[in-house]
C-alpha cells in the first residue's frame, strides 16, 4: 500500500481557510530554512488513503478480540455521543470555573465512583495511562516516606509475573526494583515476600487478579507483610474488571491503585491511546495527589491544588474527553451493572477455558478470573509449532489472537480474556476454531509457520526492522 | 438493567453447568468471603441509554462555550477541517489496541510511520516517536533522555509554560535529578545567566519557543551556551509555528518536543492531547515509547511493524529509559489526517493567519490602552498590562458579556492573549472597543 507522501502531487490541496483579513508585517524572526514535505493531496486522496488503512486494521467491532490483559470489551456507541458534545469538546482548559461547572462535575462525579469502586478515599483523574498512574502513585509513595523523615525506604517490591511497567514505573520513580518469585500456582511467596520485607521497603506493586488470571488469596497476609514492615501497598488496576463491585483493593490492604479507564471502563483504546490511569488513595495520602481537587465552595465548583502535592504528571487536569465516556458508562451500568459486568467477565472466561482446556494446557488449571493463560510447551516440544503460530492461524479464522509470550513465568503463554461482552455463541464458535487450528496444528505443523494466510501482509521480518531501523520516509530515496 | 452483558439468565446456567458450577457465586469461591464487600456499591442505580444520555447533556449545558477565545496558554483553538472528524471516528482506528499483531494492523502501524515522518518534517529531525502523553510529559521524558551519571541537573527556561515545568519537576522528583530555572528578561530567556548556569553538570537545557509569553526565543544562542557546556538542549515548538520558523533540526537541537493539540485536537478541557517528540540521530535509541519501522514481510512486501523494542518496559522491565506503553495513537492519527488534509501551503497559511492577526489583535488593544508588556518578535501570543489587577479583571468580565474568553490572568494586571485563525478582524475590532469601554469608564 503507497504511504501517503508517496500519493502526492505539487499544489494539489483543499482550501480550508479563509485569506488573512488583517495586514502582514515583514517577518522578524528567523524563518525555517527547509522546504516543509507534507503531503499535497485532494481531499478524496487523504479520505480513500485512511479509509485503506481502516479497513487493514482490526477494531473490537471486527470480530472476537480476546486480547488478554487488555480488556476489549465492547465500546458503548453512547460514549462518543457523550463525549462528542460542543459542551465538552469546545472547552478550553483555563476558562474560568464558573464557566466551566459542568466539566468539573463530571471530573467530580468521576472520581467519587472510582473511589467507591476501588475503596479508596480521594482520586485524581491527571494521570493519562496505566503506566502513568504506576509513575504517580509512586511518587506518592515517595512523598509519603520522604514527608515522615523514613527517606531509606528506597526499594520497590514487583512480583516476578508482573506487568512490565511496575518495574519501569518503578525505576522511573527512584526505587530500586526487588523481585518476588511466584510459588507453583501463580501466586506470590509469602515466605519469598516475608523475607524481602524490611526498613529498606518502599512498597509492593501488584495486581489482583494477578497476570495468570488467578486471584491470590493470601492477598490480606501479603499487604499486612508490607504495611508490618512501614511499606505501602500498590495496586495495579489492570485486571479491576474481574472483580469491580465484588471485592475492592482497598478493603484487601491497599493504600494507592490505578485503574485503567480505557480497559475496564469501556473507552476505546484508540488504537495504543488515549487511555487514562486514574489514581485513588487512602486519606492518609490525599495531600500528595497531582493536579487538580476539586471542592464545593458556596454552591460553586473550583479547582484547587493540594498542600503538598507531588506536582503535575500532565499538563492539565485530565484526559477529559476519556473521563466523559468512563462517566457515562459507570452512570449506565450503576451499582448493580458493576458486579454483574465482573461476574459476566469471569463466566465468558470460565466458560471458554473449560471449552478447549483438553486440547490446550492450563498453566494453572483452577477456576479463572477474566482471564486465562495457556502454555503450548508441549506442542511446541513435539511439533514445533509455537505459541506465534497457533496465534497468527487465529487470524485466518477471523480471532484476533490472544496475548502472546505473557506473562515470562509461562513458558509458550497464551493469555486469553474473552470480557463480558461477548455472548455465548462467539465462545462456542471461537471454542470450535482454538480446537481446529489446534488439530491442524498437530496434523500439520509445517504449514503452522505459514499463518496467517489470508491477509495482506504476513509475517513481517522483525529481526530486519529493529537490525537497520527505518522509521520515516525517506523522500530523497523513494522506495517504490 | 443497563448492562452490555448479552448473556440470559439460561445462557449463564448452561454456561455455569459447563463449568461444573451451579451459582455465579461459585465463580469468586476462591475470594475469601471476609474480603468480599456484603453492600451494594454506593452508587447511583444503573440508568437507560436516554436517562444517561439526558443526564450528560445536561452536564455539557453548565459549560460555557464561547463565541470568540483569545486563550491559549498551551491549549489553542483552531480550525480543524470536517475530514479529521470523519477519518478519526472510523470503528477500526478508534477501538484497536496497540498494534500487537502487525498482519492485522497495517493501517494503525502505517498511520503511526506517517505521523513519525510529519514530526520529523516539521521539528527537522532524523527521528520521532509514535507520541506521548501530551506536551508536557514529552519534555519531561525528553530530559530524562539527558540524564548522565555525572550531569544531573537540568536547567529551565523560566520562560516555559508554567505547566511544562511542573511536569518536569514532578519527574525529576522521581529521577532524583535536579530542576535549575533560568531566569527570563525582557520575556526571554536571559542568555548571560544561561552561560554562568550551564556547566559540567548540566544534563540539559529546555528551551520553549515561540515561549510562554508568545516571543521567540534567540534558540541559536541557547544552543550554543548549552551545548558549551556540553549539556543537550531540548528545544519544544508550537507545530504550527513550525510551518514557519527556524526548526529545531536546523538550530542543531538534540531533542525537539511539544503539544500536538493544535494539530487537528479540539480543546477539550485539557485532554486527550498529544506529545510529540522527536531526536537527532544519536539520541534516537534513547527516545520512550512506541515506534513504528518499515520492513519486509515473508513475501517481501513492504509493511510496517513495532520496533526498537528493545528499549522499552515489557522487555527490558526496570531497566528500561521509560514506562510508557499506552501513547496518544489516535491523537497521532488526528495529527497525520490533519497535516495530510492541510499540506504544506495550508499549515503555513495558518501559522501567517496566527501570527499576522495576534499583531493586529495587539496594536489594537494597545490603542484601547492596554500596553504591551514586551518588545520581542512574537507569534500568536502577547502579553498585556493593565493599569492594575482590577481593571484586567474588569476587561475579562466586560468580555464574557460580550461572549468573548479574553486573555489569560497572570497577576498584577497582566493577561496573556492568544489569536488564531479563527479570529476575524471584527472579532478583534470589538474586543478592542471593550478594552477602551472598560478603560475609559
Amino acid at each position: 500500500m503507497k504511504l501517503i507522501f508517496e500519493q502526492s502531487a505539487a499544489g494539489r490541496g483543499t482550501a480550508y481557510l479563509p485569506e488573512i483579513d488583517v495586514p502582514q508585517t515583514a517577518p522578524d524572526f528567523k524563518g525555517r530554512e527547509t522546504p516543509l514535505r507534507l503531503p499535497e493531496l485532494s481531499e478524496i486522496q487523504v479520505d480513500r488513503h485512511y479509509t485503506a488503512l481502516a479497513k487493514e486494521t482490526r477494531g473490537v467491532n471486527g470480530g472476537f478480540y480476546p486480547l488478554g490483559s487488555c480488556t476489549m470489551k465492547y465500546n458503548p456507541a453512547l460514549l462518543e455521543d457523550a463525549a462528542a458534545q460542543p459542551g465538552f469538546r469546545d472547552v478550553h482548559p483555563l476558562q474560568p470555573d464558573a464557566a466551566a461547572q459542568g466539566c468539573l462535575e463530571v471530573m467530580r462525579k468521576a472520581e467519587a465512583y472510582l473511589a467507591e469502586i476501588t475503596g479508596m478515599d480521594a482520586v485524581t483523574l491527571q494521570p493519562a495511562a496505566g503506566a502513568h498512574g504506576e509513575f504517580t502513585g509512586l511518587l506518592l509513595i515517595k512523598a509519603y516516606h520522604r514527608a515522615r523523615g523514613d527517606g531509606e525506604r528506597t526499594k520497590i517490591l514487583v512480583p516476578d509475573s508482573a506487568h512490565g511497567t511496575n518495574p519501569a514505573s518503578a525505576a522511573m520513580a527512584g526505587f530500586e526494583v526487588v523481585n518476588i518469585p511466584s510459588d507453583g500456582k501463580g501466586y506470590v511467596d509469602l515466605q519469598a515476600l516475608k523475607a524481602a520485607v524490611g526498613p529498606d521497603t518502599a512498597g509492593l506493586m501488584l495486581t489482583n487478579p494477578n497476570t495468570v488470571g488467578l486471584f491470590d488469596p493470601n492477598i490480606a497476609e501479603i499487604t499486612k507483610a508490607v504495611h508490618e514492615a512501614g511499606g505501602l501497598n500498590y495496586y495495579d488496576g489492570a485486571n479491576l474488571n474481574a472483580i469491580m463491585g465484588i471485592v475492592r483493593p482497598g478493603d484487601m490492604g491497599f493504600d494507592v491503585v490505578h485503574v485503567n479507564l480505557h480497559k475496564t471502563f469501556a473507552t476505546p483504546h484508540g488504537g495504543g491511546g488515549p487511555g487514562s490511569g486514574p489514581v485513588g488513595c487512602k486519606d492518609f495520602l490525599r495531600g500528595f495527589l497531582p493536579g487538580i481537587r476539586i471542592a464545593e465552595e458556596d454552591g460553586m465548583l473550583r479547582r484547587k491544588e493540594a498542600e503538598a502535592r507531588i506536582g503535575d504528571v500532565r499538563s492539565f487536569g485530565s484526559n477529559f474527553l476519556v473521563a466523559v465516556k468512563a462517566l457515562t458508562y459507570m452512570m449506565i451500568l450503576g451499582r448493580e451493572g458493576i458486579p454483574e459486568t465482573a461476574a459476566g467477565a469471569v463466566l465468558n472466561a470460565n466458560y471458554l477455558m473449560h471449552r478447549v482446556k483438553d486440547l490446550y494446557p492450563m498453566a494453572f488449571d483452577e477456576t479463572c478470573m477474566h482471564e486465562f493463560v495457556m502454555t503450548l510447551e508441549a506442542l511446541k516440544e513435539e511439533t514445533g509449532v509455537s505459541a506465534l503460530d497457533l496465534a497468527k492461524a487465529l487470524i485466518d479464522h477471523g480471532i484476533h489472537p490472544p496475548t502472546m509470550y505473557f506473562p515470562l513465568i509461562v513458558h509458550e503463554a497464551l493469555m486469553v480474556e474473552p470480557t463480558e461482552t461477548e455472548p455465548r455463541e462467539t465462545l462456542d464458535q471461537a471454542a470450535d476454531t482454538f480446537r481446529a487450528v489446534m488439530e491442524a496444528a498437530r496434523q500439520h505443523p509445517e504449514e503452522a509457520h505459514l499463518a496467517p494466510l489470508t491477509t495482506r501482509v504476513s509475517r513481517p521480518d522483525e529481526v530486519k526492522a529493529a537490525r537497520k531501523p527505518v522509521i520515516r520516509y525517506d523522500f530523497d530515496h523513494p522506495m517504490d | 438493567m443497563g448492562t452490555y452483558v448479552p448473556n440470559t439468565e439460561a445462557d449463564r446456567k448452561n454456561m455455569l453447568k459447563a463449568c461444573g458450577m451451579e451459582r455465579m457465586e461459585d465463580l469468586y469461591a476462591g475470594i475469601p468471603e471476609e474480603l468480599k464487600r456484603k453492600e451494594p456499591l454506593r452508587i447511583p442505580e444503573g440508568k437507560s441509554e436516554m436517562e444517561v444520555r439526558r443526564l450528560m447533556e445536561g452536564l455539557a449545558r453548565k459549560n460555557r462555550v464561547y463565541g470568540t477565545v483569545f486563550r491559549g496558554a498551551g491549549a489553542y483553538r483552531h480550525y480543524i477541517p470536517s475530514i479529521v472528524g470523519e477519518v478519526v471516528g472510523k470503528e477500526e482506528f478508534r477501538t484497536a489496541y496497540t498494534p500487537y499483531q502487525a498482519e492485522i494492523s497495517q493501517g494503525v502501524l502505517q498511520s503511526i510511520f506517517e505521523f513519525q515522518t510529519d514530526i520529523c518534517e516539521l521539528t527537522g529531525m532524523a527521528a520521532a516517536n509514535a507520541s506521548v502523553y501530551d506536551g508536557a510529559t514529552a519534555a519531561a521524558e525528553a530530559c530524562g533522555m539527558c540524564l548522565e551519571k555525572k550531569r544531573r541537573k537540568i536547567l529551565v527556561s523560566a520562560a516555559v509554560d508554567p505547566k511544562v515545568l511542573s511536569v518536569v519537576r514532578t519527574y525529576a522528583f522521581g529521577r532524583d535529578a535536579e530542576v535549575t530555572v533560568v531566569p527570563e528578561r525582557e520575556g526571554v530567556t536571559d542568555l548571560e545567566a544561561l552561560k554562568s548556569l550551564a556547566d559540567g553538570e548540566t544534563a540539559c537545557l529546555l528551551l520553549q519557543t515561540p515561549n510562554y509569553y508568545g516571543c521567540f526565543e534567540d534558540a541559536d544562542a541557547a544552543a550554543e551556551a548549552a551545548h558549551g557546556a556540553g549539556a543537550k538542549l531540548i528545544m519544544s515548538c508550537n507545530p504550527i509555528a513550525l510551518a514557519i520558523m527556524k526548526t529545531p533540526g536546523e538550530t542543531g537541537a538534540d531533542i525537539a518536543v511539544g503539544e500536538g493539540q493544535p494539530l487537528g485536537l479540539p480543546l477539550s478541557f485539557g485532554g486527550p492531547y498529544l506529545g510529540f517528540m522527536a531526536a537527532d540521530e544519536k539520541m534516537t535509541r534513547k527516545l520512550p515509547g512506541r515506534i513504528v519501522g518499515q520492513t519486509e514481510d515473508r513475501k517481501g512486501e513492504r509493511c510496517f511493524v513495532l520496533t526498537m523494542q528493545a528499549r522499552e518496559q515489557h522487555i527490558r522491565r526496570e531497566k528500561a529509559g521509560s514506562n510508557i506503553c499506552s501513547n496518544e495513537a489516535l491523537c497521532a492519527l488526528t495529527a497525520g489526517v490533519y497535516l495530510a488534509a492541510m499540506g504544506p501551503e495550508g499549515l503555513r497559511k495558518a501559522a501567517l493567519s496566527c501570527r499576522a492577526k495576534a499583531h493586529y489583535l495587539k496594536d489594537r488593544l494597545e490603542e484601547a490602552g492596554l500596553k504591551a508588556v514586551y518588545a520581542q518578535p512574537f507569534f500568536h501570543e502577547f502579553v498585556t498590562a493593565a493599569p492594575d489587577e482590577q481593571a484586567a479583571e474588569r476587561i475579562l468580565k466586560a468580555l464574557e458579556a460580550r461572549d468573548i474568553l479574553g486573555g489569560l490572568p497572570l497577576g498584577g494586571g497582566r493577561m496573556l492573549w492568544c489569536a488564531t485563525e479563527m479570529n476575524t478582524r471584527e472579532e478583534m475590532d470589538r474586543a478592542a472597543e471593550t478594552v477602551r469601554e472598560v478603560l475609559d469608564a
